[in-house]
């Protein structure tokens, strides 16, 4: 049986009925196409699935889309307002954070949790952070950069690290 | 990857997830899904109904009971690793927590989730153990306390009836005088425990008075490894003495094997990795290392 879900997705409000096995990740992708979320490993390992879920980044792929009924959800597609870069993505474009480009969603949405809570990370931190996303062709130092010059700009211009519309304050 | 068809059931009670459990056939439980939903997608799990357990609100609480520390089944990593109160009254339970997967898997997972699901490979077991905890389990017929030393009973097995739900873990206060530890030698590409091995021990006079240590990734389930708390107790506290008991840690074991680590090579972490946990709980309740 198909189930009535709402949620509110980088501040727009959809609502849409689901077959429960339906995970997160293919709701985003292929019913809101919202394709920026990226499907990698598709075992909760590699990150590139990450999401903000009412203000916590989850992997998507691990996630039925009914448990996220009622939720707020900020994709990468939500990071940006009015063609003004979030400062994490501004960062991973200065400090050249990627390559193939395939883990960047994943990393931007799990960077802005770490600085949600930690707003002036060492790069240990930020690495420890990251543990749950892979990219495999950096080497991550540059992603560690980028995520450092995020949280600088972030602190400079007295951001909130998670937008609103993820469901952060 | 995609589970196969199920009907999802949400209770806003534990009364109406305990009638829902009794109602239909093999239903499962949906915790924070950490465990359950990867084994769905790969068709090793295929039940007909989930019932969702992420609605009822009264499941997520932490909190300080007298001298017990009540965490509710809902709780998720994140919420136990950054609890002030958890942080003060069961400093082993928060480091373990934090030690679970990556950042995003401990904002989703939930400790009750794990503790049912009873991975060998978990890390929660390991601190249950070490901090003498309780877990409750509500049934049709009321709630029942299980000792944690009763609740791991094999390989994902557990003493929880196929109709009841585990709604807390309680654990009596870690006391000023108590030092713990828990420490882990993570697979590399898992996160899950290759030996991890929690250590709480009362230091009095420079001697271990008390002492719980539980080791998970190791066996079938989690277990204490009796010889080597009891060597320790009441003895001086000193590297060589804890060393030659921790050799007894993997003793009477059936030790796991898989293609990372022999039997042997995974034993030997564990007289390790017990050792270290040992000394490390020593030092923070006070015992100087020497």
């Amino acid at each position: 049986m198909k189930h009535a879900i709402t949620v509110r997705v980088n501040g727009a409000e959809y609502r849409h009925e689901v077959e429960p096995r339906l995970l997160l990740v293919y709701y985003l992708r292929e019913v809101l196409g919202l394709t920026g979320t990226h499907i990698g490993c598709d075992t909760t390992s590699c990150g590139a699935c990450t999401v903000i879920l009412n203000g916590m980044a989850v992997k998507a792929c691990t996630v039925l889309a009914v448990q996220a009924d009622g939720a707020e959800i900020l994709t990468v597609e939500g990071l940006a307002k009015d063609s003004q870069l979030h400062p994490i993505q501004e960062g991973f474009w200065e400090e050249h954070g990627l390559q193939c480009g395939f883990c960047t969603p994943g990393m931007m949405l799990a960077a802005i949790q770490i600085l949600a809570r930690n707003p002036n990370p060492t790069d240990d931190e930020i690495r420890h952070g990251l543990d749950g996303n892979l990219c495999r062709c950096t080497g991550y130092q540059h992603i560690v950069n980028s995520v450092r010059y995020a949280a600088r700009k972030l602190r400079e211009t007295n951001q909130e690290a998670i937008p609103s519309a993820g469901g952060g304050r | 990857m995609i589970p196969a068809a199920f009907e999802y059931h949400r209770p806003s009670s534990v009364k109406d997830a305990l009638k829902m459990l009794q109602d239909l056939p093999d239903a499962k439980l949906l915790a924070g899904g950490h465990s359950l939903l990867p084994l769905m997608k790969l068709r090793l799990a295929n039940p007909p109904h989930l019932i969702d357990l992420g609605r009822i609100d009264a499941l997520r609480q932490i909190r300080a009971d007298r001298n017990i520390l009540v965490v509710g089944a809902m709780a998720s990593h994140w919420m136990i690793e950054s609890s002030e109160s958890v942080k003060r009254h069961a400093p082993l339970l928060a480091e373990t927590a934090g030690k679970v997967g990556d950042v995003q898997v401990r904002n989703a997972g939930t400790i009750g989730g794990s503790v049912a699901h009873a991975d060998p490979a978990a890390d929660y077991p390991a601190a249950l153990l070490a901090l003498d905890a309780q877990i409750i389990a509500e049934g049709p017929n009321g709630p029942r306390v299980i000792a944690v030393d009763d609740f791991f009973t094999g390989v994902f097995s557990t003493a929880l009836d196929a109709h009841e739900i585990l709604t807390e873990v309680r654990m009596p206060f870690q006391d000023a005088g108590t030092g713990s530890a828990y420490l882990k030698f993570a697979h590399p590409a898992s996160g899950f425990a290759v030996v991890g091995v929690a250590a709480a021990l009362r230091m009095n006079g420079g001697k271990p008075a008390r002492i719980r240590i539980g080791i998970t990734g190791v066996g079938p389930a989690a277990y204490r490894p009796k010889a080597v708390e009891e060597l320790l107790v009441g003895k001086p506290f000193e590297a060589r003495t804890v060393a030659e008991a921790a050799n007894l840690a993997a003793d009477g074991v059936d030790v796991n094997e898989d293609l990372f680590a022999s039997s042997e090579y995974r034993a030997h972490l564990t007289r390790v990795f017990t050792k270290r946990a040992v000394m490390l709980a020593g030092e923070r309740g006070g015992a100087r290392s020497e």
